[in-house]
């Protein structure tokens, strides 16, 4: 397979000046958006693809930022010439959500009204709330309709909501290793992700910065446990086994086992890169994500007014979105009357899969979008 | 697109019983050579069922809406009555439980249409009378140690699981291996046909 980088990439700050309504009542007058596009919009403007970006992601999707830069973006594998999401056909729009913390206007970003940080003053969101500002930025770009939209994990959701609240805004809503809403387990986590960076003294009720702290021992516990979530029980045995570090056991807390280190290093890294702010907003439009709320808890009529095509797909080694959610998603499409196709993904990994290059994964994927560009092609 | 000539002879003889513009589910829809041809010939709507990943991609590559899952597993995701036809093309014979499954065609499609490989045939029972072995034959050439027909059945056993059952059969074909009907296969069917297509309802 031919398959190239689309290189070095800037991000572009995007002004969007209409005002934003939001699902808690309040409003932004304007707001910023970092995004990345790669590929080139064709004269018809047809052959727009949105990424929708998961729980920490952002919109450095692909490429890296500079020659000398080995660090790619966070779906590289995927995004590029002959790559599934294919550069040479599509004009791809990448962008870091509203409530962000890479850029975007978000907790960690001036409030224009008070001249201070938001901080815990931001608005909570929803995922029906990313989708109005995603459709602001399709506006500005002067994309009528998304030739696709997709997106994995809390992405995934942002599609199912593209695909319910602006029908002639997507014509392929491609949907991966995401569910129609949480369940009760995926709420307690994120619950007890909230309570680590909420309970950790340097949080000063969201107020951190103004007090020159991070929450760093809650966010990072956070991040510990959310990577739990992210991998299988035989990817973890796999990947660290359950042997000492040493010889024999040091009667301490240090860390002596291989996955002890991973986690410790994981939940490091991440307060090095992230906002505790916006994963606690982030969770929380993960929990208040349902489509069929506002049908009576019907999913089936929830997507009754979609007009998009759906690919589904779904990994077999995950727990945290398992198949058996994603198959929700297609029966109720199904029962619809949508067209839809759904492919289960044999994998180890568990959730982090979707970002995986596996075979079978990719080529359904390139399959599905080489039509997608035949259709649009303009 | 598949140009009907370039349709497999198993997958013509099956697609003039579907009628224009149903909607179909197609059990085992292998790489959805068939159900690309309907959609394009008699603009059915529908989707395929397939357990294999290599046809997963291929039914995507086509166009075709495909559905990953095992038949085993039922059809718990579809609706009583939600299609006009329940297609299974070779794949009844491969099932755990082929009643079942009849069963729940059956319940989600207004009519079922099956292909199985008549274990009635000639040379089937020549096999194992003179041979003395599990057959295998140009329409069954695997062992029987590695052969995904588990359930293999005759056209006079078939027709008596639907008898015992109340389903109707409401359209049959028995064919030859080159999927024609000819004298001998009217006269002895059972023992002529090398593939039989059947259509059932509830009685």
């Amino acid at each position: 397979m031919n398959q190239g980088t689309v290189g070095v990439v800037s991000p572009q700050r995007v002004v969007i000046t209409t005002p934003l309504q939001l699902d808690c009542g309040r409003s932004l007058p304007s707001h910023e958006l970092m995004v990345e596009t790669y590929g080139q919009l064709n004269a018809a403007k047809s052959n727009a693809v949105l990424i929708c970006h998961a729980l920490s992601g952002d919109h450095h999707a692909a490429g890296s930022h500079s020659a000398d830069d080995k660090k790619t973006g966070w779906w590289d594998n995927c995004i590029g010439p002959g790559k599934p999401i294919d550069t040479d056909h599509f004009f791809v729009v990448s962008l870091n959500n509203l409530g962000g913390c890479k850029g975007s206007t978000g907790p960690n970003t001036i409030n224009p009204e008070t001249g201070r940080v938001w901080g815990p003053d931001f608005p909570l969101l929803t995922v029906r709330d990313w989708v109005r500002s995603q459709g602001l930025l399709a506006d500005g770009l002067g994309i009528a309709q998304w030739a696709a939209v997709i997106g994995g994990s809390l992405g995934g959701m942002q599609v199912q909501q593209w695909a319910v609240a602006c029908p002639e805004r997507i014509r392929h809503a491609v949907v991966i290793a995401a569910a129609p809403r949480l369940s009760a387990q995926n709420i307690a986590f994120n619950e007890i992700a909230r309570q680590a960076i909420l309970s950790d003294p340097d949080f000063h009720g969201g107020h951190y910065l103004a007090h020159n702290a991070v929450p760093s021992r809650g966010l990072k516990l956070a991040r510990m446990l959310g990577h739990i979530t992210y991998l299988s029980d035989a990817a973890m045995r796999a990947k660290f086994g359950v042997e000492l570090k040493a010889a024999s056991p040091s009667f301490n807390y240090d860390v002596e086992f291989e996955v002890e280190s991973y986690l410790r290093h994981q939940g490091q890294s991440f307060v090095d890169r992230f906002d505790a702010n916006t994963y606690l907003l982030m969770t929380k439009a993960l929990d208040y994500f349902d489509p069929a709320r506002d049908f009576g808890g019907d999913l089936a009529a929830a997507y009754a007014g979609a007009k998009a095509k759906f690919l589904v797909m779904a990994f077999s080694s995950d727990w945290r979105f398992s198949p058996e959610r994603s198959r929700e998603i297609v029966r109720a499409l199904v029962k619809s009357g949508k067209e839809v196709s759904y492919a289960v993904i044999e994998s180890e990994l568990g959730h982090d899969d979707f970002l995986m290059p596996i075979p079978h994964y990719h080529a359904v994927l390139k399959n599905y979008l080489a039509r997608v560009a035949d259709e649009v092609a303009g | 697109m598949s140009a009907p000539q370039m349709l497999r002879a198993d997958l013509a003889a099956l697609s003039d019983w579907i009628p224009e513009g149903a909607r179909v589910l197609d059990l085992g829809c292998g790489d959805g050579a068939l159900l690309a041809h309907l959609t394009a010939t008699r603009g059915v709507r529908g989707y395929g069922l397939e357990i294999d990943p290599a046809n997963v991609s291929a039914c995507i590559a086509q166009g075709v809406n495909v559905i990953q899952a095992d038949l085993n597993e039922g059809l718990a995701d579809f609706e009583d009555q939600a299609f006009d036809v329940v297609l299974m093309n070779q794949a009844l014979q491969a099932l755990a439980r082929p009643d079942a499954a009849l069963a729940e065609m059956l319940r989600v499609g207004k009519k079922a249409i099956v292909t199985f490989p008549n274990f009635g045939h000639w040379r089937v029972r020549a096999s194992l009378a003179l041979g003395g072995a599990m057959p295998v034959t140009p329409s069954l050439p695997e062992k029987w140690f590695n052969t995904p027909n588990i359930h293999l059945c005759t056209v006079a056993d078939f027709e008596a699981l639907a008898a015992e059952r109340g389903w109707r059969i409401s359209r049959k074909a028995l064919l030859d291996h080159d999927h024609r009907s000819g004298l001998a296969i009217r006269l002895m069917p059972n023992a002529f046909a090398e593939m039989a297509i059947y259509e059932l309802q509830k009685g």
